[in-house]
């Protein structure tokens, strides 16, 4: 091996054949970009505030208590789709937990390999169909099955319950917190699926050595033990409901006032946005919406902040387990 | 008396079994007749009409007096120009912030906080995204506040975070060992970052690229704010009013008149397919690039 | 050059890891075309040495370093980082091969990424870096398969081509047979006695024996500080440290 290299080291004299523009131009356009994603979470805040700020002014604390929603005699309140909003997403809630936790545990402790992947998938899916279209099937299956079929029956047998009322249109807040929960449940199922897989197994084993049931065994060792991540989730959850806009509006009947049971008809806070922005007649609608839209912002901002750090705290605790 | 409540909680427990499996099929439903109702109704529109000629008149037939079928031309060229209007905006920005977070924050806080923030805006309601849009091209040009461009805006907003989470969870499954060997060979920064890094993580971050076009694809909330209800065929430029899919449905689904109720399940469809075809896409085929690249690694 | 002159000159080398003090005031002369060897008990910092000489120490967040470290004269502190690890190259501990390339692709990544040169040029300089590792007959025929369908062994000798690729005047080797077989090290130890007639090497180890059978020169680190440093036999014959004679006598580390 000689060592007349014909390709011999650069000398200090290529030195300048890197150039440090490279990197720096690198790091910059990057820096950017970095900048911008975080700028925009603050940008929407301010954004929005300023938009508002007629509204606010106007308005004041009056805003947030106020039961009626009146452009054309300027009195806006946003109580009526705070309840609106509350009640279908709780509803959604209500419906869609017992279902997402019942397949996170029979696809993570029954269902054989086969099973697991391919339903898994299935039901996450479900979270890829586009709000507008479970709207406009909501309308064309789930309103008459609703109507003529669910809602005569929930008020003949539990009417006294006083959530019913002999009035059944099909266009309802109970219809808008069903198709809700469907469209929340993926999410549900996804995360408390993944809470409940990472459960180690020296957790099960001891509770089956102590001769528990299956259910047993899911009740008292796995649940409590991925109850942090399944909350976190069904936060996650409540975060998207609380957002939807398009299957609501279609489905939730249009009435600017709190809902008096579940067959009446309602807004939400995302429906009334949705359904009155565009042709917002009154000067100062518009604000008004704006402020709606910033209530909601934070509202949405603040629960998911609380459940991502909820849930980073869950995972980071996990390595501690045996497994 | 031992033995008899051993029993009760054995039949309890396949019990809750059951109930757990048929959870399983409740969720299922749902979905199962979605698309089965997307089929059916919207099957019957499909044509090569459908795909080609713009919005009939509305109308509901009548006594002798039959609906032109006319098509949603306008409203699926309004999406494929949003989307690749908002990838353009959107892609840079969020693969961008992806890498600076990676190849630059390494563990430091930064680093944190631009995938904490990335998740909090995947978790603002698409419809306040249209609210904050249109508030800032009307201060800026209120001309065209209810344009294509004002759509993509806000589409993507919705997709910046989707794009920048996904892209950093693949730039950092690139191990520390791939940079370490290419820096010691002294490859630049930037060159170890895009070249090598980024090229070995393409595929999932083709992946979060795709995912959120599917994602805004479906998106009708914003658009409904500011994108117009004109459907303008042919298509006008980005600074006038647009049309979109998953815009039109909604029209389409509230409308009093038969022939853009039949459209608008078609559309409907369409669009099911849409979605659900780039999901599977992503999944099956990005997938098997990504293993086959990994190699024995 | 002159026989026995210093290629590297290391002069009052400190480095941290954050608020720890990794190596404290190094002074090593790296004699050229002689291979070195840096031994001692884990954690001395002999890998964070290695590392300061080819500045990769430095792309940790948390580092900081002091002193200089002279190539041919020259403070390779005060240059292009990049540049520097183009004179200075580096093999690891385990081999890391870029997975999604064909092994001609690995060899020749240094030419594609920092220069321009021709397909000729750089079919030449594979042959020849390949030759140099010793691993042309065994892949000349499958010069395009990917680089992870080598064996352990082999990977290892075709990071040592890519490395070699580049041109550089010294190649540090971190712990370069800790993840192979016997067989393998063996092999790369031949490579060693070869290689040092064309390039300076330094190789750190955690293998006394091995520093034993080819280094020229042995350095021995301890808690940070360098301890001793003699030409190899010297060093473990006649040890001048009663450190050091512990060390090699196995009464720690």
């Amino acid at each position: 091996m000689t060592s007349a290299n014909p390709f011999p080291a650069p000398s200090s004299g290529g030195r300048a054949r890197v150039p440090k523009w490279g990197d720096r131009t690198f790091f910059a356009v990057t820096a950017a970009g970095a900048v911008g994603v975080v700028g925009l979470l603050i940008a929407f805040v301010v954004v929005l505030y300023w938009g508002a700020q007629p509204a606010i002014e106007m308005l004041g604390p009056s805003f947030l208590y106020t039961k009626t929603w009146n452009p054309s005699g300027e009195v806006y309140g946003i109580l009526p789709f705070v309840a609106g909003t509350l009640i279908t997403s709780f509803l959604a809630l209500l419906i869609a937990i017992p279902l997402s936790l019942g397949a996170a545990l029979f696809l993570t402790q029954h269902a054989p390999a086969w099973i697991r992947g391919p339903v898994g998938q299935v039901i996450e899916l479900l979270a890829a169909i586009p709000s507008v279209i479970y709207g406009f099937w909501g309308l064309i299956v789930l309103v008459p099955i609703m109507r003529y079929t669910i809602e005569p029956n929930l008020w003949y047998y539990f009417g006294w319950t006083g959530l019913f009322s002999p009035l059944f249109l099909g266009l309802d807040v109970l219809s808008a917190s069903v198709v809700l929960s469907i469209m929340t449940i993926p999410t549900i199922t996804a995360i408390s699926r993944d809470s409940i897989a990472a459960v180690p197994r020296s957790q099960k084993e001891a509770a089956i050595s102590l001769g528990a049931t299956d259910w047993e065994v899911s009740r008292h060792a796995v649940l409590p033990y991925a109850r942090n991540g399944i909350v976190a989730g069904v936060t996650l959850g409540l975060g998207r409901a609380l957002g939807e806009t398009m299957a609501v509006a279609l489905l939730i009947g249009g009435r600017n006032a709190i809902p008096a049971n579940l067959f009446s008809q309602g807004q939400t806070i995302t429906s009334l946005i949705a359904t009155d922005f565009f042709e917002a007649a009154n000067p100062t609608e518009v604000p008004a919406l704006i402020e709606m839209g910033l209530f909601l912002l934070i509202l949405t901002l603040v629960i998911n902040l609380g459940a991502r750090v909820v849930l980073s705290r869950f995972q980071a605790g996990r390595g501690v387990g045996v497994e | 008396m031992n033995f008899d409540r051993a029993v009760r909680r054995k039949l309890f427990s396949h019990g809750m079994t059951v109930l757990s499996g048929l959870a399983i099929v409740v969720i299922l439903v749902p979905l199962a007749s979605v698309i089965y109702t997307a089929v059916v109704l919207g099957s019957s529109s499909l044509s090569y009409g459908f795909f080609t000629q713009p919005l009939p008149v509305p109308c509901t037939p009548h006594l002798g007096v039959s609906c032109p079928t006319g098509g949603v031309a306008p409203a699926l060229e309004g999406t494929l120009i949003l989307i690749g209007l908002s990838s353009l905006f959107s892609v840079p920005l969020g693969v961008g912030a992806a890498i600076f977070s990676v190849e630059y924050g390494g563990e430091r806080a930064g680093a944190r906080i631009i995938g904490l923030v990335a998740d909090v805006l995947s978790g603002v309601p698409s419809i306040v995204a249209g609210v904050f849009v249109y508030i800032l091209i009307l201060y800026y040009d209120p001309a065209i506040v209810f344009s294509t461009l004002s759509g993509s805006l806000a589409l993507a907003l919705i997709m910046v975070p989707i794009v920048t989470r996904t892209s950093e969870e693949a730039l950092r499954t690139i191990p520390q060992s791939v940079r370490e060997a290419a820096l010691a060979l002294g490859i630049s920064r930037w060159k170890t970052s895009v070249r090598i890094v980024l090229v070995g993580a393409l595929p999932g971050i083709l992946t979060g690229i795709l995912l959120s076009i599917a994602r805004s694809a479906g998106e009708a909330a914003p658009l409904l704010l500011v994108l117009g209800n004109g459907c303008p065929h042919p298509f006008e430029g980005i600074y006038q009013e647009g049309c979109a899919l998953s815009l039109w449905i909604y029209l389409g689904a509230t409308s009093p008149d038969q022939n853009w109720i039949a459209l608008a399940w078609g559309a409907a469809l369409l669009l099911v397919a849409l979605v659900l075809g780039l999901s599977l896409v992503t999944r099956l085929v990005l997938n098997r690039m990504a293993r086959r690249w990994k190699g024995s690694e | 050059m002159a026989l026995n002159s210093v290629k590297m000159d290391i002069q009052n080398l400190t480095a941290y890891y954050g608020a720890n003090r990794a190596i404290q005031e190094i002074n090593l002369g790296i004699l050229d075309r002689k291979v070195t060897a840096i031994i001692g008990p884990s954690g001395c910092g002999k890998s964070t040495l290695i590392r300061c000489l080819n500045r990769l120490h430095e792309t940790n967040v948390k580092a900081r370093v002091e002193g200089s470290v002279f190539l041919d004269g020259e403070d390779l502190y005060q240059l292009d980082a990049t540049l520097v690890r183009r004179r200075v190259g580096m093999v690891f501990q385990r081999p890391n091969p870029f997975a999604t390339m064909t092994i001609y692709n690995n060899v020749s990544a240094p030419l594609r990424f920092n220069r321009r040169v021709s397909r000729e040029e750089m079919d030449a300089t594979v042959l020849r870096s390949l030759k140099q590792a010793a691993l042309w007959d065994e892949v000349k025929d499958r010069i395009d398969a990917p680089a992870t369908s080598l064996s352990g062994g082999q990977q290892q000798r075709l990071c040592i081509a890519r490395a070699l690729a580049a041109n550089p005047e010294v190649l540090l080797m971190d712990e370069p047979c800790s993840a192979l077989d016997p067989i393998a090290t063996a092999k790369i130890e031949e490579l060693i006695a070869q290689l040092k007639k064309d390039y300076t090497l330094v190789i750190v180890t955690h293998n006394m024996q091995q520093a034993a059978r080819v280094a020229d020169y042995t350095a021995f680190l301890y808690l940070g500080k360098l301890i001793e440093f003699s030409p190899t036999e010297d060093l473990f014959e006649r040890p001048k440290e009663t450190l050091t004679e512990s060390y090699i006598t196995g009464r720690f580390g």
